[in-house]
Order: C-alpha cells, then structure tokens, then sequence
C-alpha cells in the first residue's frame, strides 16, 4: 500500500540527511522524498511517499516524530487531499508524428517545452496515475529521457463529515 | 523572591555579553549543574581547555577517548545526571564513536563535545578535520554543530535538555575552534528553541485505568521491568505495586535492581540467559506488563511463540518502542514513574494462591547455579563471593559476554543504579572506564569492575587514569584465556572449532604494578574469600586477577531459534 506522509522539519543544514538517514537505516521503502521552501522562513516541507502495511506507516510517523528536527507530520490516510508531481520527459518523435504527440499532450493538460528535430520535451504535472497514465501512452514512442520531482501533497480544505484531521 | 532570581539571571547574563566562546561553554555547563567532565585535549579545543585551567568543574583527563566516552557514560548510569565528554577534533571525536553508540542503545543522557577545525576550513579535509556530525547522525539522540559563539550558549543548552528528557540519550555538539575564540555579541539568548520537540511523559488516565482492571483480572500476570524503570527513577513506585498486587516481577539485564532481588516475588533476569523461573512464568503467564523495556531480542526468544497467552500491557516513554516487534494490547505512552504512581490507586489486592505457589515451585527447582563441588576455581563462585562480601551493595560493572552474564545471574541485586554494563550495543572493554567514570560519580562508594580478560585487555590502560586520579576501584579480571562466549558458541554451534578465541593471557598482576595499582593473583578456590577482603580492605586501586576454570558455560540457555520457554538447563539439573 502507498501511503503520502507530509512532514514540517526546521529549515537548517543536515536534516534532510538526518530523515533519509533514518529512513535508509531502519529499511522503510521510500517512493519519493521531496523538501523546500514553505511560507515560513525557518520551515521547510518534506513530503514523503512510503510503500508498506498500517503497522509500517505507524512505525514510519512515530520514527519521523522522534527526529528532533520534525516539527510536525501529516498523513493523508483519511484525508481529502491534492497530490502533484512535475514531470519533464523527452520523448523521440520523428516529424511526421509530431502532432499526434502534441495532441496527446494536451489531452493530459501538459505543455511541450522544446521541440528538437526528433524529439520533443513534455512538462506535465498532475497526480502521480496521471503521470504513469502519460508515460505508458508515449512510451511505444520512445522515451529518451525523463525526470520527476516527487510527490507534494496538501489537504483540501472542506473535509468529509467524520473523517479525523491528524495532526502532530 | 523571583526578584532576587531575576537579579541573579541578569547578572549571569550581562556576564556573558562580550565573553569569548570558550567562556560562554564553561559558564552554561556551570549553569547545567556539570561538576566533572571527561575528556582528552587537542588542538582543536586549546581555547575551550585554556578556560578550564581556571575553572571549577573537575576535568578527568583518561588514556583514550573511548575510555572518557565510557567513564561518562558510568557516571551518568550511577548518578543518573548527565555525563560529559570532550574530545578534539578528527580523531579525538571519532575514538568517541564506540562510547556513544553504546550510550545510545542503553538510553544513557550524556553530551559529548568535540573540537572541529575553524568554520570556514570545514568540508575542505583540513587536519584533523573529521565530518562528526555525519558518523554520529545515526548512533546518537541528537546533535549540533557550532560556528558562531552567539548561539554556543543556546547549543549547549539544549543539547543537555535533549540528553536528559524524554527518553534519554547521547548528544553531540561539534564546536568550530573559531566560535570558541569569538567574542559574543551582546548578549547571548540561551532559550533553548526546539520546536519539534515535545517528549510526553504524563500516561494517558484512560489507558493507565484500562492498564488496572487487566492486571487485576489476571490470573497469572508478571511485571517484566527493563532499563527504563532505572532512568525514570521508579523502583520505589514499582515495589509498591508489586506489594498491593502481589505482581511477580521479573528484570531485564539493564533492569537488574529496579526491583530487589531478595523479595519473594523476585524472578531475577529472563531472557537467554535469565533464569528458567523468569522464562517459564513469562510464557504462562496470561497479563504480561512491560515498563521501560523494549522486547529486545534476547530477551523474547523466538518472537512468534512469545509470551503466547498473555494479554500485553507497554508502559514506555518511547511510543516507537511500543509495537515495535511484539503486538502490544494495552499501550501506554508515558514515564515510567508517573505512570506507576497513578497506577497504583487502581490495583487491588487478589488472591493468586496458585500462581505463587507455582512460582514458588521453579525458584525452588530452578536456581542459578554451577559445580561447586568440581575443586577448580569457577568464575560464579567469585562473582557470589563478592556479592556476599560487599553485601550486595557495590556499584559493579562489567565487560561483555560470560563474565557479564555470570555478574547478571550471581551477584544479587537490591537496588537502582548499581549495575553498569553495556546491554544493548555488547561493547567489550566498558566495564574498566565504567567503573572508574562510576566511582567519581559516587565517591566513598565500593566500585568493582568484574571483567573478562578479553573485555578487561582492550580498555585496560585507563587504570592507569584510576591511579593518576587517585580512584579505588577493584578490577576482578576472570581470567580464562579464552574469549568465553564466542568459545561457548563455537563448542555448542561450531563443533568445538575454537577459531581465534585463545590467548595465552598475559600476567595482570604484574601489569597493575607497572601502572602504580596493587596488583594481585589467585587461581584456587579456597584462595577466593581471602582475596576479596584484601582487595575490598585497600584504598587505592587493585587488580585482582582470578585464573578460573577455562571451559565453563553460561547456563542457562535459550538457543538462537528456539522459544522463551524451551530453556536448555545445562547438565547439572
């Protein structure tokens, strides 16, 4: 099971290697891990995607609360929530194909950012079976290369009646 | 009165406005209530050992770094104040390494303070440059790194905030030599800021109620009591449970005096080489309370037929320990003694007649022991004798492996915070710095080392440091020429296939003597009571080396794979 875990950690040097330290020692799976700014200057988000059961979740949020640098974490488990990770992908497109590759880009709400002789270079962001769904469609096409941010994550701001907001 | 606080508060820091960085550390470890600080000199840390020349805390200065990691962390163990270390830069930091992941896995508040090459050096391999705050990242609670004498004060100050709350643990803070140089400007803030830091000591009523009326309906439940009831300082509550509960409490290897062994309901230390009563009443046992333990792996056996009727109550202040390997039914988040205090209106006395009677029984049919009639000097027969001889009531440390065990299962244990050995991390050569780190924390007091010869030759040099600064400690060196565990499993698991385990051990008496310590040597047993008293009766610091029985084993023994209560007794029951 997939489980999106935002935490806020205290925007100084080391911390990032303190949590995928931490992470890397006690052997939790992680799909992606990303950090920056947030409104606070001295904040920063990490947002953290982690593969396991409810009992590897509970053991993941009560080991990132025991990091001194964590200030606060979130996880999504019963939440409504907007999840978006940017990608950028160079897919190898003759020139009599282009436009069937444009439209299929636009169909997915993305932009081509550079068109080359044989290859164009897509952005597209969105939630993460969108952008597995996109790769998969372009992929008979070639895919020269590609790049992800990782996944950042925040609540929406009407919840369902009954559902916990979990806080730390 | 505040008002005469509020002066005080100013003076000390308009005291500190100006002051240079090596100051504002001397000053804020004052301030900590730190006495004594262990530690080498470097480099790196001139300005900060210039300071201390006038200072009134006691520097201790030991052989290695390791040694003075150690002594802190005996200090910390016996006092239960924060110990402190103070290494150099480069390799007087990373010699720290050892004693601070030990401090980790056993939970000891301690704060070690290296030297770093100046600020602007930093990441540029500089001499004596090492990344300690890297290497310690993972063996240590928390650390820091200082390149401004502005937030010293405020580093320090929350370094041992962080060591002794919560549950407790080893902090580093690495000190450019730069920043000890600077001057302050202005005034220091020396608030500690740690936002993410909110340790929750105070048990839920909820939990600690439901906690109650399982014990209560229990038919067979047992108390399993592990180092964190030491730190919290909660033998006093636990006893008072167990007597208005009539609770059977067993300890773990770091929970050895939580509870006094001379009590009825004692079941001494479970686990794989804890006593059969302690392993057999655990796996009968249908309310199984865990306070200030971990279910560690060699005290739960194979981890599937654990404890297999019981119900599961975990009292601890560290909820990643709580369902960590074992399913916990009834957990409580909290200090160990505040929750064993509120706990204790809610326990009733029942009557488990029968349940007593069959622990009654195992004690009877299941003690520790060994040949006594073989003739040949045996290490448990020592180790008894000095429990008989300092009346149960000598601070005793230990090295790692048979020897250890022997101490754990012979010596006979009344009270908190007198056995200081290396549980978690196994680190041979802690008990000699141990012991010496211990009897500076308890000064008047009987420390006794009781170590291996392998344990004892590794850190051996630092009795040198007990005579330099005049600490009478008793160092027993069971001598048997051989690294006793590894051989034990390599007799019973490697076909007796004694792969460098065997040494020819050099002569500790003659040793001592050159290090300025009385030396002394025995190899018989009717030698043995004699020995002690004249090693208990010298005031300064002996060695006292004891050729003992080269093959023994440790029994009892619960095999690697097997289940608590599958208990190999050894051939003498």
């Amino acid at each position: 099971m997939r489980h999106v875990i935002t935490t806020q950690v205290e925007n100084k040097p080391g911390v990032l290697a303190h949590v995928a330290g931490m992470f890397a020692a006690r052997g939790f799976n992680i799909d992606s891990l990303v950090v920056g700014r947030t409104e606070d200057p001295a904040r920063s988000r990490m947002t953290i995607v982690v593969e396991g059961d409810d009992r590897v979740l509970e053991q993941v949020r009560k080991q990132l609360g025991k990091l001194i640098p964590v200030v606060k974490i979130r996880d999504f488990q019963a939440v409504d929530y907007v999840e978006r990770d940017l990608m950028i992908v160079r897919v190898h497109v003759p020139p009599e194909r282009r436009t069937e590759v444009i439209s299929l880009v636009d169909v997915f709400r993305g932009r081509v950012v550079d068109v080359a002789n044989k290859s164009v270079l897509v952005e597209i962001a969105g939630p993460e079976n969108k952008l597995e769904a996109f790769t998969d469609l372009v992929r008979p096409y070639g895919i020269v290369e590609l790049a992800r941010t990782g996944v950042i994550a925040m609540a929406r701001g009407r919840q369902p009646s009954g559902s916990p907001q979990q806080e730390d | 009165m505040s008002q005469q606080k509020t002066t005080e508060a100013e003076t000390n820091r308009s005291s500190l406005a100006g002051a240079s960085g090596a100051q504002i550390f001397e000053q804020t470890l004052r301030s900590e209530g730190v006495d004594i600080i262990f530690g080498y000199p470097g480099g790196a840390v001139l300005p900060i050992f210039d300071v201390l020349y006038s200072s009134s805390i006691k520097f201790v200065r030991s052989r290695h770094e390791q040694g003075a990691a150690h002594m802190a962390d005996g200090y910390a163990r016996s006092t239960g104040k924060v110990g402190v270390a103070l290494a150099t830069s480069g390799p007087g930091a990373t010699n720290l390494v050892t004693g601070l992941a030990t401090a980790n896995m056993d939970s000891v508040p301690m704060v070690a303070f290296t030297g770093q090459v100046k600020s602007f050096l930093i990441g540029n391999d500089a001499f004596q440059e090492a990344d300690i705050t890297g290497v310690t990242r993972p063996i240590t609670k928390h650390n820091a790194l200082v390149t401004t004498a502005d937030e010293l004060g405020r580093v320090v100050k929350e370094a041992f905030h962080i060591a002794r709350t919560g549950r407790p643990g080893p902090v580093v803070v690495d000190i450019a030599v730069d920043s000890t140089l600077a001057k302050c400007q202005g005034e220091p803030d020396l608030v500690p800021r740690l936002p993410g830091y909110k340790p929750r000591t105070r048990g839920h009523m909820r939990q600690i109620k439901r906690a109650a009326d399982a014990i209560n309906a229990a038919q067979r439940p047992v108390l399993y009591v592990g180092g964190g009831v030491v730190i919290a300082n909660a033998s006093e509550e636990l006893r008072a449970i167990s007597d208005k509960g009539r609770l059977p409490v067993t300890t773990t290897l770091l929970g050895l005096g939580a509870f006094d062994e001379s009590n009825p309901l004692a079941l001494q230390m479970l686990g794989m080489h804890g006593s059969a009563t302690a392993n057999y009443a655990v796996q009968d046992s249908d309310c199984l309370i865990a306070i200030g333990a971990r279910f560690d792996d060699r005290v739960t056996g194979d981890l599937p037929s654990f404890a297999p009727k019981a119900t599961i109550i975990h009292i601890d202040v560290d909820p990643t320990s709580i369902s960590k390997n074992v399913n916990v039914d009834i957990p409580v988040v909290g200090d160990a003694k505040d929750v064993l205090a509120r706990m204790l209106d809610y326990i009733k006395p029942v009557d488990r007649s029968g349940w007593l009677e069959q622990i009654a029984k195992w004690k009877k049919d299941y003690p520790f022991t060994y040949d006594r009639k073989s003739g040949n000097l045996k290490p448990q027969q020592v180790i008894e004798a000095i429990g008989e001889m300092t009346d149960h009531d000598a601070i005793v440390a230990t090295g790692v492996g048979q020897h250890q065990m022997w101490t754990a299962q012979f010596y006979g244990w009344r009270r908190p915070r007198q056995m200081l050995t290396s549980g978690g991390l196994g680190t041979m050569g802690y008990g000699c710095p141990a012991a010496i780190g211990g009897q500076f924390g308890n000064p008047g007091k009987t420390v006794i080392d009781i170590d291996g010869d392998g344990s004892f030759s590794m850190t051996m040099g630092e009795v040198i440091t007990a005579v330099q600064y005049d600490q009478p400690v008793k160092f027993v060196v069971l001598d048997n020429n051989y690294l006793g565990m590894v051989r034990q499993w390599q007799e019973m698991f490697y076909g007796r296939r004694y792969s460098s385990v065997g040494h020819q051990c050099p002569d500790y008496k003659a040793i001592a003597e050159g290090f300025g310590a009385k030396g002394m040597s025995i190899s018989d047993p009717s030698e043995v009571k004699d020995a002690i008293a004249e090693m208990l009766a010298h005031e300064g610091p002996v060695v006292l080396s004891c050729k003992v029985e080269e093959e023994e084993n440790v029994f009892p023994f619960v095999t690697p794979g097997k289940s608590l209560g599958e208990v190999d007794l050894g051939k003498l029951i």
